[in-house]
């Protein structure tokens, strides 16, 4: 199998209104940055994939204006997901995977705010039962938040720490929207308050992905991907146990964050990382993802989010690929060895992408 | 740095969906006051009903019917309805296992305050004075004083009178669109009556409307060119059809519709052609805008009575 890592991340500086600008007026430089980090023209990369959607902006087919920023003469090898840029790295992985490319450049943006986000993000839900009734995403999050108190796995001290665990670390995030102190807040849907919630903004995310010795001459320590999965659960909200992730876990297991690093024997159901970049827009949803990955039995050990995560910057469709990127880039200085990056998408985590990053 | 323009914009949907015979069978069933569920292969009744099992995506088809009263699984307190929400006073969602039901589901709970709720309350369906066969026909659900339901589930054939096979379902979200730096800039130049193209730094190519970006090269267009305001018909086509915009109504058909290169741009513009008969509009007319009284934009382009372009002056643009 090929070895793939990424070799390069850049992003914006996420805003809660970025109306001076447009998407592609907002995506170039974070595109300009990647490629002048690995010294690549656009004419140099084998194949270009981006995640957004279309009803953050309020128009069909945004994307397409947004890939005048990647200057597409001669032509480029392209593709989009509807989706958060996490699955259209997927998609550039298993290009590259295949033989078909040597290098990728993947990015994804979102502007949420031209419109009513909590609105807007209804309209992915069962157009049936669930839509018609326009339950926000706050409250889908709040009935999960509560379920895990009913359980007592959780308590309002806790994800307030987990809030404020956050956005100290984004302290230190010069891309982050929100940092530091911060009360927490009114209930916004209770029992989640204001500072249980992502805030809602606009950015753009982009990495570079390259194969083998390609991946070894544009960057110093690449960030190779050593596995990579990703898995869905049922839709309806009433037939899933909202306290658990199996879905997380199982792409975890496959993506072989319980293993040893290099052909070592893991611990058992205890990942095998010192970092984990966790994609939980809510403090309740880093309950969850911990729980399924194992992270609690890891005794501390494993840094969770020390970019302050979602709940910091939550540029819709572009925060599960900055997820990767900040584990990425955690290897790339040396600050961590072996990572462990998350992605969701979907209502109460309903679907997650699992990444194991590791330097050599 | 130009004034960033804004304006609002509606995106309305009102998708119509086809319902297969389980769906058919649980909304028709709202509407004649009945819940139903469907039984899965190992037993389990999932409410609302589902075609496949979630589990093992066996079809199912048996179809059985539920109390309309229940237990909340969690809850959420929601101080502050949005639109389109079931209540318009502050409520709970909930998720209700109804008797009989071995899944939740979701909807919203009519309670004086969050004190009022808790998990493993008991509430029961509050059904809508109006009912056609829709979730909302559930109004909301109220607490419950009662006994647990007994004997449930119990089989039902899912048959009524004047089955609901479809479902339309509105959808409204407003959005204030911002159209960028560029394209600020370009409509209010047009609004002067100018016309402002965007030169790229590297392929020197003009681009008008801009957009901010060169999209063969991939770089910022950030140097500011007037073009036009005559410019060369480079192609055209005739539209019969007429137009069913109100804004449009009074475009007699047929009428010409052309790539126009303004004068100085490096790429076509298209615009509606008048004030020539639709059957003498030729490849190489030269053109210029016509302004309608306090228009931000051209009406259409007419003739300038020049000699036309020669060919090789826009063959680069066709």
């Amino acid at each position: 199998m090929r070895e793939v890592a990424i070799v390069a991340f850049g992003q914006s500086v996420h805003v809660r209104d970025s109306a001076e600008i447009s998407e592609v007026e907002m995506l170039m430089p974070v595109l300009h940055d990647v490629l002048a980090q690995t010294g690549l023209a656009a004419r140099d990369i084998d194949f270009t994939c981006s995640g957004s959607s279309d009803y953050l902006a309020g128009r069909a087919f945004s994307f397409t204006m947004a890939l005048d920023g990647v200057g597409a003469w001669p032509p480029v090898s392209e593709s989009h997901v509807e989706m958060d840029g996490a699955w259209a790295l997927y998609e550039a992985w298993v290009k590259i995977l295949t033989g078909e490319a040597d290098t990728a450049l993947v990015y994804a943006y979102g502007k949420s705010s031209p419109g009513d986000l909590r609105e807007v993000l209804t309209r992915q839900l069962d157009p049936y039962y669930v839509a018609p009734l326009w339950p926000d995403s706050v409250a889908l999050a709040a009935l999960q938040a509560q379920a895990l108190i009913d359980a007592k796995l959780t308590d309002e001290r806790e994800l307030a720490g987990i809030a404020a665990r956050s956005r100290a670390d984004a302290e230190s995030n010069p891309h982050a929207q929100l940092r530091g102190a911060l009360p927490a807040g009114e209930p916004l849907v209770a029992p989640l308050r204001s500072g249980d919630c992502p805030p809602i903004g606009d950015g753009a995310a982009a990495v570079v992905l390259a194969a083998g010795d390609t991946a070894r001459r544009l960057a110093a320590r690449p960030a190779w991907i050593r596995g990579l999965d990703h898995r869905i659960e049922a839709h309806s909200l009433g037939v899933r146990d909202l306290t658990d992730s199996p879905s997380t876990r199982l792409a975890a297991q496959r993506a072989g964050a319980f293993e040893g690093p290099h052909g070592l024997k893991g611990r058992g159901g205890v990942p095998t990382v010192d970092t984990a970049e966790l994609h939980a827009p809510f403090t309740s949803q880093e309950v969850v993802l911990r729980r399924a990955l194992g992270l609690d039995a890891a005794d501390g050990t494993v840094r969770i989010n020390p970019s302050g995560g979602a709940l910091a910057a939550n540029p819709v469709m572009a925060t599960g690929l900055i997820r990767l990127g900040e584990a990425a880039a955690r290897i790339h200085r040396g600050a961590s060895d072996r990572a462990l990056a998350h992605a969701t998408s979907g209502p109460c985590l309903q679907q997650n992408l699992v990444a194991v990053l590791e330097g050599e | 740095m130009s004034e960033v323009l804004t304006a609002p914009l509606v995106v309305e949907f009102p998708f119509t969906r086809s319902l297969g015979p389980v769906q058919s069978a649980f909304l028709t069933g709202l509407r004649e006051r009945t819940v139903l569920g469907v039984r899965t292969g190992d037993g389990r009744v999932v409410v609302p009903p589902t075609e496949y099992d979630p589990v093992t995506a066996e079809e199912l088809r048996e179809l059985v019917e539920v109390g309309s009263a229940g237990t909340v699984t969690t809850w959420a307190w929601n101080p502050a309805p949005r639109r389109g929400q079931p209540l318009t006073t502050p409520f709970a969602w909930v998720l209700v296992r109804l008797d009989g039901a071995d899944t939740a589901l979701l909807h919203a709970l009519d309670a004086t305050g969050p004190d009022a709720v808790r998990t493993g309350m008991r509430v029961r369906v509050r059904w809508a004075a109006e009912r056609t066969g829709a979730i909302t026909d559930i109004a909301c659900f109220v607490p419950d004083d009662g006994p647990a339901g007994e004997g449930l589930p119990a089989v039902h054939r899912g048959e009524f009178a004047d089955p609901v096979t479809l479902l339309t379902a509105p959808a409204r979200l407003d959005y204030t669109y911002a159209p960028g730096r560029a394209q600020s800039r370009y409509l209010q130049a047009l609004a002067g009556h100018r016309t402002v193209g965007e030169r790229c730094p590297s392929c020197r190519k003009v681009y008008v409307p801009p957009r901010g970006a060169c999209p063969t090269c991939g770089v910022a267009t950030d140097t500011q060119v007037e073009v036009g305001p005559r410019g060369t018909v480079t192609t055209f086509c005739i539209v019969n059809i007429k137009a069913r915009h109100t804004a449009n109504l009074d475009i007699e058909v047929p009428y010409v519709y052309a790539h126009i290169a303004l004068d100085g741009a490096d790429l076509a513009l298209h615009a509606r052609i008048g004030g020539i008969p639709y059957d003498r509009v030729r490849m190489g007319l030269r053109v210029e805008p016509v302004w309608t009284e306090g228009g931000r934009f051209p009406d259409h382009y007419r003739p300038t009575g020049e000699p036309d372009a020669d060919y090789d002056s826009y063959k680069e643009l066709v």
